[in-house]
């Protein structure tokens, strides 16, 4: 019976392929996406996934875990196996998988699907389990901590940095994306700012009033939650609402800016535990409606499987199919940043080692289908649309009309007629280049919500599908900072003492500045480049995760080394060698190509002649050349640091395997479980 | 409705609403303050328990200090 099942994963893998494959000219139903996605996760989860579990790292269910050696009803708590993968899937799935693919959408559906597809396979998935099987292994230790105790310490305070480091900009780019989808609109603008006392609200709910009612507290945010979804058309409708509402993008940077500095220095009750709540709930709920609804609705992909783009002439971001889609999408095929939830409180509360495999493996494939239903959403969309919403206003010419010229003149059909109409039913003023993947990702949402559930409510559902993007980005940005602050915070303490003590309150607020002033002028500076900012800090983000990922599997190997296992030490270094090539061809071409479209260097050269030349403003042109130069000089920090990283692992590998170094494993030692079964 | 003995002694609640309050607990990463009782009683019957307060106050520091709890 299971093997028919499995059987029938396999064709409707197969089957999917195929078509996706031999269909050429016409459009694609969404459905053979996703059944070609879901057929392979299920046979990667069955064979390579559990060669991961038994071979090359041994779970065995005889052996306590942390959870249960270690419980404590806090953090240590053991969790049955769904439950956990529910915890684990809402803490690694955030706007990085819902982004990264629509941007890789300019090159066509297919390669993005590809990389989403077999990325996650051979390497996002095994980057997971494996940071997670090691920090089961050692009572739930951090990554940072493990890189200090398997390689060594020096690489223990590079992980660190290069984790500080990679947050700010992470912060800084997801910020945009939120200042982008909600810039000149008082209906999104409205709903957000809403959650703000919502939250406080419900933290004093539940901290003041009625102590520990966390559900309680959850049920009434999420119903005033829509109840603010609802009054945001009411407020764009008013005349007199709406202006107060309708905000520039530099007046929403700053706001978030702001309240990024406030949740980080106020009690965690008070604003940032309810909004984690409240997105946690929002995330799982839309997620799962989304699924549904792809599934119902199987809409055509009408965007082309690959489209001219792929040269490197792409008007979204710049830069060829080698190496930029795998830079581009980071979440969802593998992402650095997964090794530290790997390695904090999901290993705390694995109840038998066995399930490691469902959780950190399986966790992950769940995030690749986020991924491939993001593609899915974005690919359904009208070409012309897509690359409306996309594309830098300064590329269109400012208005839809020109819009229309420069679309129809790369060879895809744009009325500006229907995409009046599109904007008008979604309760926007404009469209147009709403770059950042979110507003186009919502639309999407949008339009297969509408034809499955809504009847037409089109306005209601895209202001749904970004209230839910912009509420947990500005989650991941609040808790972003707060532990960035206690991270400069001990690398401070360092240096000064009472520095590093995160209950003294000017040592907080120092911190807090220091780490909002950092993402905070990345931010500001993406508002006002006048190529609209995602195309400069987007692949810089996507290098750092993947950079981050490349330690995160130094880290792994080691530890595979470590345990006497190194003939399977492939399954990490594969991904490694991949990941290396990838990220260091990207960052040459960012800091070094001539073209000023994709090389930093030579934008700011550019920059500098055209302000010479008297064709730009003297003080916004030398701003773009600093941040260009700023931006190659991160680049090579990022990429020295990480092959700093990979040296000093490669020489611990060769002294362990020639048997120089003692194959000393830091694992905890065996205990038996008390568990029954 | 809080202090109901049977709960906090099992483990493993025993009805259908308490299950389901525990799974959304634990899905979002709430404090389960009648788990930790239960937890606390079973395994240090010698040290007092935290109030829930107090309870509350450590889980947030430990969710919230140790590293990134949400992702990109």
């Amino acid at each position: 019976m299971t093997s028919l099942l499995w059987l029938l994963a396999a064709l409707a893998g197969a089957g999917g392929w195929a078509v996706l494959a031999l269909a050429r000219g016409e459009s694609v139903s969404a459905g053979w996406l996703i059944a070609a996605a879901v057929g392979t996760y299920c046979i990667a989860y069955r064979f390579y996934g559990r060669f991961l579990a038994s071979r090359v790292t041994g779970l065995d269910d005889r052996r306590a875990t942390p959870a249960e050696r270690l419980a404590n009803g806090r953090d240590f708590v053991p969790t049955g196996r769904w439950v956990l993968f529910g915890h684990h899937f809402a803490a690694i799935a955030g706007a990085g998988p819902l982004v990264g693919p629509v941007l890789a959408a300019q090159f066509g559906y297919l390669p993005g699907t590809l990389w989403i597809v077999f990325g996650v396979v051979i390497a996002g998935a095994v980057q997971d389990y494996v940071i997670l099987f090691a920090s089961m292994r050692r009572d739930g230790r951090s990554l940072g901590r493990m890189a200090r105790d398997e390689i060594g310490p020096v690489t223990g305070i590079l992980a660190m940095v290069a984790i500080l480091a990679i947050m700010v900009i992470l912060l800084a780019v997801l910020a945009l994306v939120v200042t982008r989808s909600l810039a000149e609109s008082p209906w999104g603008v409205f709903t957000i700012a809403c959650t703000i006392p919502i939250a406080i609200l419900m933290g004093f709910w539940m901290e003041r009033w009625r102590p520990g009612r966390t559900l309680e507290a959850s049920a009434i945010g999420v119903l005033l939650l829509i109840a603010a979804l609802i009054g945001g058309r009411w407020v764009a409708a008013s005349p007199a609402l709406a202006p107060l509402f309708t905000w520039p993008a530099e007046t929403i940077a700053w706001g978030i800016v702001g309240y990024g500095f406030l949740a980080s220095v106020l009690p965690v009750w008070m604003l940032l535990c309810p909004r984690d709540y409240l997105s946690t709930f929002m995330k799982i709920g839309t997620i799962t409606l989304l699924a549904a609804g792809l599934i119902v609705v199987h809409p055509p992909l009408q965007m082309p499987a690959f489209t001219r783009f792929i040269d490197g002439s792409g008007p979204v971001f710049a830069g060829k199919l080698f190496p930029f889609v795998f830079i581009t999408i980071a979440c969802g095929a593998i992402s650095g940043f997964h090794a530290l939830i790997a390695s904090g409180t999901t290993p705390k509360m694995l109840r038998r080692e066995g399930d490691a495999r469902l959780i950190g493996y399986g966790g992950m494939l769940m995030e690749s289908f986020v991924a491939v239903m993001a593609m899915a959403a974005a690919a359904a969309l009208d070409p012309g649309t897509y690359f409306a919403m996309n594309v830098p206003l300064a590329a269109l010419g400012g208005s839809v009309e020109s819009a229309a010229t420069v679309i129809q003149g790369w060879g895809f059909h744009f009325s500006p007629a229907d995409f009046h109409a599109l904007t008008a039913s979604v309760g926007e003023q404009t469209l147009l280049s709403r770059t950042g993947g979110a507003a186009t990702l919502a639309v999407g949402i949008a339009q297969v919500f509408s034809t499955a559930f809504g009847g037409g409510l089109m306005g209601l559902w895209y202001h749904f599908a970004i209230m839910f993007e912009a509420l947990f980005i500005l989650t991941t940005v609040d808790a972003g900072t707060r532990v960035g602050r206690f991270m400069l915070q001990e690398l401070l303490g360092h240096v000064w003492a009472p520095l590093g003590r995160t209950s003294w309150y000017p040592s907080s607020v120092i911190a807090s500045a220091v780490i909002v002033a950092g993402w905070g002028y990345f931010l500001i500076q993406g508002v006002i480049d006048p190529n609209g900012g995602i195309n400069s800090l987007w692949p810089l983000f996507g290098i750092s995760n993947q950079l981050l990922a490349t330690v995160a599997l130094c880290v792994g190997t080691t530890v595979i080394v470590k345990a006497g296992k190194a003939r399977y030490a492939w399954v990490t270094l594969l991904p490694l060698t991949w990941l290396l090539t990838v990220t260091c061809t990207a960052s040459w071409q960012k800091v070094l190509s001539p073209d000023p479209r994709l090389g930093f260097l030579a934008l700011a050269e550019r920059t500098l002649a055209m302000v010479n030349a008297g064709e730009m403003a003297p003080g916004l042109g030398r701003q773009v050349a600093f941040n260009a130069r700023l931006d190659a000089l991160l680049t090579t920090l990022f990429v020295s640091v990480t092959l700093l990283v990979v040296a000093v692992s490669v020489r611990e590998w060769i002294l362990v395997i020639r048997g120089r170094k003692p194959a000393r494993s830091l694992e905890t030692p065996f205990e038996e479980t008390a568990y029954a079964g | 409705m809080r202090d109901s003995r049977g709960a906090t002694h099992d483990p493993r609640p025993t009805t259908v609403l308490r299950r389901l309050e525990r799974v959304i607990r634990q899905v979002a990463g709430m404090p389960d303050y009648r788990a930790y009782l239960a937890h606390a009683r079973r395994c240090h019957p010698d040290r007092p328990s935290l109030g829930e307060r107090e309870y509350f106050a450590e889980y947030l520091r430990a969710r919230y200090a140790d590293g990134p709890n949400r992702c990109c």
